[in-house]
C-alpha cells in the first residue's frame, strides 16, 4: 500500500473505460474510508434541441429512440402528450390499445429484469463463483423448462407490442388522437391467449420470488440490510383510490414517513420538480422543487426522491387487482411495514408489479369494447403546448412539448425515470462502499456489492445491464493521489 | 470427435439506444443456433471481458465484429478503431452504425446549441451558473472525467472500413437470421459475400408493402393525424408523405402494415447514398412536377410548400450519411 496519507481514488468503470455509459468514481478521505462517490453517464444526445423544428406528430416516432430497451414508456408518454398539445381526445378503443401495449411493455421489462439481471444475485448467490452468476446459472438451478418459460413470455410480452405498434422495439401506432389501427377480431383473441398465459407466469414468478427473496434467510437479511437502505421521498402515479396506475393518473409524493406530502396532476410537474446540473455527469439530477436541492443526502430536508417500482408502491395504497395486492401486502410483511426503505427489494416490488400488469392485461383483452373501429379522432384544435407521463418500468416519465399554431416543435423537455433515481443511485453506492471500505480495507465482494446496490434501480442509461447472461465486467481501480496504481480489482 | 470450428465473434457498441441488443434477444431461442456457429467471446453487456484484452489481441484475431450505435465521443472512435484492426469482418448493425440515425439529427445543431438547450434551457433545470459537463474536473477535491462529445455525430464508416450492412431501427429478425448461415459458411469455407453487401434484399419497400398502389399524381400532401387513411391504399397515394420509394426493402414495410408511413430507417434504396435526394425526386414525381402536369410555377411552390421539415422527414435516419453532412464536414476539416 501506498502512503496512507494520499488521497486514495477507486474507479469503477462497468464494461471498462471504452464501453460503459456509466462509471463509478469513488474517493477515499487521509484516513482509509469513503469521502465521496459518484455515479457518472458518460453520455448526451441531446433530444432536446434536434427535435426542435420537427413536425409533433413525428414525436413518438422520434422518442422512442432515446431508449430501446424502454421505447413502450417513450412512445406512450410521447402519444399522452401529442394528445395534450392538440387537446384531444382519444376514443375508449384507442386508449384500451394503448394500455394493452403498454402493460405488454411492463411485463416484457420486469421479466427481463427480473430474471435475467437481478435474478442471479438472489436465485444463484450474490457470492456465487461469477462464470455461474448469471441467467444461465439460474436456468442450471431452476431447470431448462423454467429457462423456456422465460423466453417464452419474455417473447409474448414483445408479441403483444409488435401486433399493436408494428414493431415490439420502437413501435409507431400512437398519433395525436389516437392509435393508427383498430385491433382485429383475431388479434385480440392472440393477445388474451398469452395475456392468460403471462398470467400463470406471473403466479409462478410469485411463488419463486417468496422462496429466493422472503422465506431464504440469507437474502432476506441481505434485502433488510442498512447498506441497502434510505429514507427518501417516493413518487409514482395513482388512480382516485390511490391504487398504483402505470399508464394514467395522478402523481403522489410521500414523504420518508410515508405521509401524503403532495399530489399533482403530470401537466403541473414544473411546479413540483426541478433539476439541477453537476459539472462531472452529462445526466440531470431531478428534486422536489419545493424541498429544494440540499445536495446527496436523504432524509425529509432532502429533495432528493425516488421512483420505480418500490417506490411506486410505497406512494400508493395497493393495487386495484386481487392477486397483486395480496403480494404487496405479503411483501410489506416481510419487510417489516410500509413505506420500506430497502433498496434491494424494488426486485420484490417489480414482481409485484408483473402480477398486477398481466391481471390487468387479461381484463382489458378480454373486453370485446376494444375491437371497436373508432380509435382515430381528428384533431381540430390549434397545437400550442401539452403534457404526457407514464409509469415507466423504472418510473414516472414526463414529455412535455410546445409548438407553434402549426404544431412544428419549438420545445421539449424530457424528464426521465433514470434520471430521476440519479441522485438516489449517487447515494446508494456512496453509502455500499461506504460500508465495505474501512481504512483503506476494500472488502472481497466490493464489485458485486456495489453493482447491487445500483443495479436495483434497473438504470436505463442505454440499459448497460439487460443483457445475456446479464453481468457486467467491471473493473476497480485504485490510484494514490499521485496517480500511481494501487490496486486492481478484477471480475 | 473433432469440435466444430465456431466463429470468433464480438458484439460491440457506439452511441447506442441498444434498441439493436434487444433486436438480437429477440432472436429468442434461435439465438441457440448463433452460439452454434459462434462463440460470443466479446458483448459488451454480457461477458466479463475487459478492453484490456482486446488490446491485447493479434490483429484479425476476431472473425466477426457486430458494431451498433452511432460514433459520438471521441471514445467510440477509438472503440470502432481497435476492433477493426482485432477483426477479419466488420459489420455495421442498424440504422445508427450503418448511416447515423436518429441521433444523428444532432448534426442539425452544435454541442454548444445542445448544452444550452439540455443544461440551461430546459423548462425544469435550475443552473444560474450554466455549469454543464466538463471533460475534466474538480468537485470537492476529487479529480473527475468525462469522455468529450464530438462536434457532430458519425456512421461507423466515417472512421473505419465496413465490410457488411445490416439496416434498421433495429434491424429484424429476419435479416438476422440471415447472417447465421453467412457466418456458418464463412468458417467452414472461408467464402464470403461481395464486400459492402447488405444484409438485405435489393429492391425497394413498396415491393414488399401489403397496401395498395393505383399509380396516381396527387395534389394534397397531408400529416399522418389529419385524414383517416383508407385500410389496404398506399399512404403516398392518399397524401401522406412515406418514404417507401426512398427506402430499401426487408422489413416487412411493418410501419405501413399498422398504417403508419416508412419514415426510411432501412436507409436508401440500393445504389443510392442520398436517401432524402431521392425521395425529393419519388415527391416530385408523384405531385406530377415532372413537367407532365405542366404546372406553374405558383403551383410547383404551392404544392413544395406542404412538404413540412423535409430535412427531418427525408434524412429522418442518414443525415451523417447525406451530402450535406459530407460538405459540413470537409469544410470543418479546412
Amino acid at each position: 500500500m501506498g502512503n496512507t496519507a494520499d488521497k486514495k481514488i477507486i474507479t469503477i468503470e462497468p464494461v471498462t473505460r471504452l464501453e460503459g455509459e456509466a462509471k463509478i468514481s469513488i474517493h477515499l478521505n487521509d484516513d482509509g474510508n469513503v469521502e465521496n462517490a459518484y455515479f457518472q453517464t458518460v453520455e448526451l444526445r441531446g433530444f432536446e434541441k434536434f427535435c426542435q423544428g420537427r413536425p409533433v406528430e413525428e414525436m413518438p416516432r422520434i422518442v422512442t429512440r432515446v431508449c430501446g430497451v424502454c421505447p413502450g414508456p417513450h412512445h406512450t408518454a410521447s402519444g399522452k402528450a401529442v394528445d395534450a398539445v392538440y387537446n384531444v381526445a382519444i376514443p375508449p378503443a384507442a386508449r384500451m390499445i394503448r394500455e394493452v401495449f403498454y402493460l405488454a411493455h411492463i411485463l416484457h421489462s420486469h421479466i427481463a429484469h427480473f430474471y435475467v439481471l437481478a435474478g442471479p444475485d438472489f436465485v444463484v448467490g450474490p457470492d456465487a463463483d461469477p462464470t455461474t452468476r448469471n441467467i444461465l446459472g439460474v436456468i442450471e438451478k431452476l431447470g431448462l423448462d423454467i429457462g423456456k418459460e422465460v423466453i417464452k413470455h419474455r417473447g409474448f410480452s414483445q408479441r403483444i407490442q409488435e401486433i399493436i405498434a408494428g414493431k415490439a422495439t420502437h413501435g409507431v401506432c400512437n398519433l395525436p388522437g389516437g392509435v393508427s389501427k383498430p385491433l382485429t377480431a383475431e388479434h385480440r383473441a392472440e393477445i388474451e391467449h398469452m395475456a392468460r398465459s403471462l398470467l400463470e407466469f406471473c403466479k409462478f414468478s410469485i411463488t419463486l420470488a417468496d422462496d429466493v427473496l422472503i422465506n431464504n434467510h440469507r437474502n432476506r437479511e441481505l434485502i433488510l440490510n442498512d447498506t441497502y437502505a434510505h429514507k427518501t421521498y417516493y413518487a409514482g402515479t395513482v388512480d382516485e383510490n390511490n391504487h398504483v396506475n402505470f399508464y394514467d393518473g395522478t402523481v403522489r409524493v410521500v414523504t420518508p414517513e410515508g405521509k401524503e406530502y403532495v399530489r399533482f396532476s403530470p401537466g403541473d410537474y414544473l411546479d413540483h420538480i426541478a433539476e439541477h446540473v453537476e459539472p462531472w455527469s452529462y445526466l440531470k439530477f431531478p428534486y422536489l422543487k419545493n424541498v429544494g436541492w440540499n445536495g446527496f443526502t436523504e432524509g425529509v430536508e432532502s429533495g432528493i426522491y425516488r421512483v420505480n417500482s418500490l417506490a411506486r408502491l410505497n406512494a400508493a395504497d395497493g393495487l386495484a387487482t386481487p392477486l397483486a395486492h395480496e403480494a404487496y401486502e405479503k411483501m410489506y410483511d416481510a419487510l417489516g411495514g410500509k413505506p420500506s426503505h430497502y433498496t434491494l427489494a424494488f426486485n420484490y416490488a417489480r414482481v409485484v408489479e408483473m402480477m398486477h400488469a398481466a391481471e390487468r392485461l387479461v381484463e382489458l383483452a378480454g373486453d370485446k369494447e376494444i375491437l371497436d373501429d373508432n380509435v382515430r379522432t381528428i384533431p381540430t384544435a390549434t397545437p400550442s403546448e401539452g403534457v404526457g407521463s407514464v409509469e415507466a418500468p423504472r418510473g414516472t416519465l414526463y414529455h412535455h412539448y410546445w409548438t407553434d399554431e402549426n404544431g412544428m416543435v419549438e420545445k421539449v423537455n424530457l424528464l426521465v425515470a433514470t434520471g430521476q433515481n440519479n441522485g438516489p443511485m449517487n447515494l446508494s453506492i456512496a453509502k455500499a462502499a461506504g460500508n465495505l471500505i474501512k481504512n483503506f480495507d476494500v472488502k472481497q465482494g466490493l464489485l458485486n456489492m456495489v453493482e447491487m446496490a445500483f443495479r436495483a434501480y434497473d438504470p436505463c442509461l442505454a440499459c448497460a445491464t439487460h443483457m445475456l447472461p446479464g453481468r457486467m465486467p467491471l473493473e476497480v481501480t485504485i490510484f494514490d493521489s499521485r496517480k500511481n496504481l494501487f490496486k486492481t480489482l478484477k471480475r | 470427435m473433432e469440435k466444430p470450428k465456431k466463429a470468433k465473434l464480438a458484439v460491440i457498441r457506439g452511441s447506442t439506444c441498444e434498441g439493436c441488443g434487444v433486436a438480437l434477444l429477440d432472436l429468442n431461442e434461435k439465438i441457440l443456433d448463433l452460439v452454434a456457429v459462434a462463440d460470443i467471446v466479446y458483448w459488451a453487456l454480457g461477458l466479463d471481458f475487459k478492453h484490456g484484452d482486446l488490446e491485447a489481441m493479434e490483429a484479425h484475431e476476431l472473425d466477426i465484429c457486430i458494431h451498433h450505435g452511432s460514433i459520438r465521443t471521441s471514445e467510440h472512435e477509438h472503440l470502432a478503431r481497435l476492433l477493426r484492426e482485432k477483426s477479419k469482418v466488420m459489420v455495421a448493425f442498424g440504422a445508427c452504425s450503418c448511416f447515423g440515425g436518429i441521433p444523428g439529427l444532432c448534426n442539425v445543431t452544435t454541442r454548444e446549441g445542445i448544452f444550452r438547450e439540455v443544461y440551461k434551457d430546459t423548462a425544469s433545470t435550475i443552473n444560474d451558473g450554466f455549469v454543464t459537463p466538463r471533460t475534466s474536473v474538480t468537485s470537492n477535491g476529487n479529480k473527475l472525467t468525462l469522455p468529450g462529445l464530438k462536434e457532430q455525430g458519425l456512421m461507423l464508416s466515417d472512421v473505419v472500413d465496413v465490410d457488411y450492412y445490416v439496416p434498421g431501427c433495429p434491424p429484424t429478425t429476419n435479416l438476422i437470421e440471415q447472417l447465421i448461415p453467412l457466418i456458418g459458411r464463412f468458417i467452414e469455407t472461408q467464402e464470403l459475400p461481395p464486400k459492402g453487401t447488405y444484409i438485405a434484399p435489393d429492391k425497394n419497400l413498396c415491393d414488399e408493402c401489403p397496401l395498395e398502389r393505383k399509380h396516381v399524381i396527387i395534389d394534397k400532401v397531408v400529416r399522418p393525424h389529419q385524414i383517416i387513411p383508407e385500410p389496404d391504399r398506399c399512404l403516398l397515394e392518399q397524401g401522406i408523405l412515406c418514404m417507401g420509394p426512398a427506402t430499401r426493402a426487408g422489413c416487412g414495410a411493418r410501419c405501413p402494415g399498422v398504417l403508419m408511413p416508412c419514415r426510411g430507417c432501412m436507409g436508401p434504396t440500393p445504389g443510392i447514398t442520398d436517401q432524402g435526394a431521392k425521395m425529393l425526386s419519388a415527391v416530385a414525381s408523384i405531385l406530377g412536377l415532372n413537367n407532365e402536369q405542366n404546372r406553374t410555377d405558383e403551383e410547383v411552390d404551392r404544392l413544395m410548400d406542404q412538404v413540412i421539415d423535409p430535412l427531418g422527414t427525408f434524412y429522418r435516419f442518414t443525415l451523417p450519411q447525406a451530402t450535406i453532412s459530407k460538405t459540413y464536414q470537409e469544410k470543418g476539416k479546412k
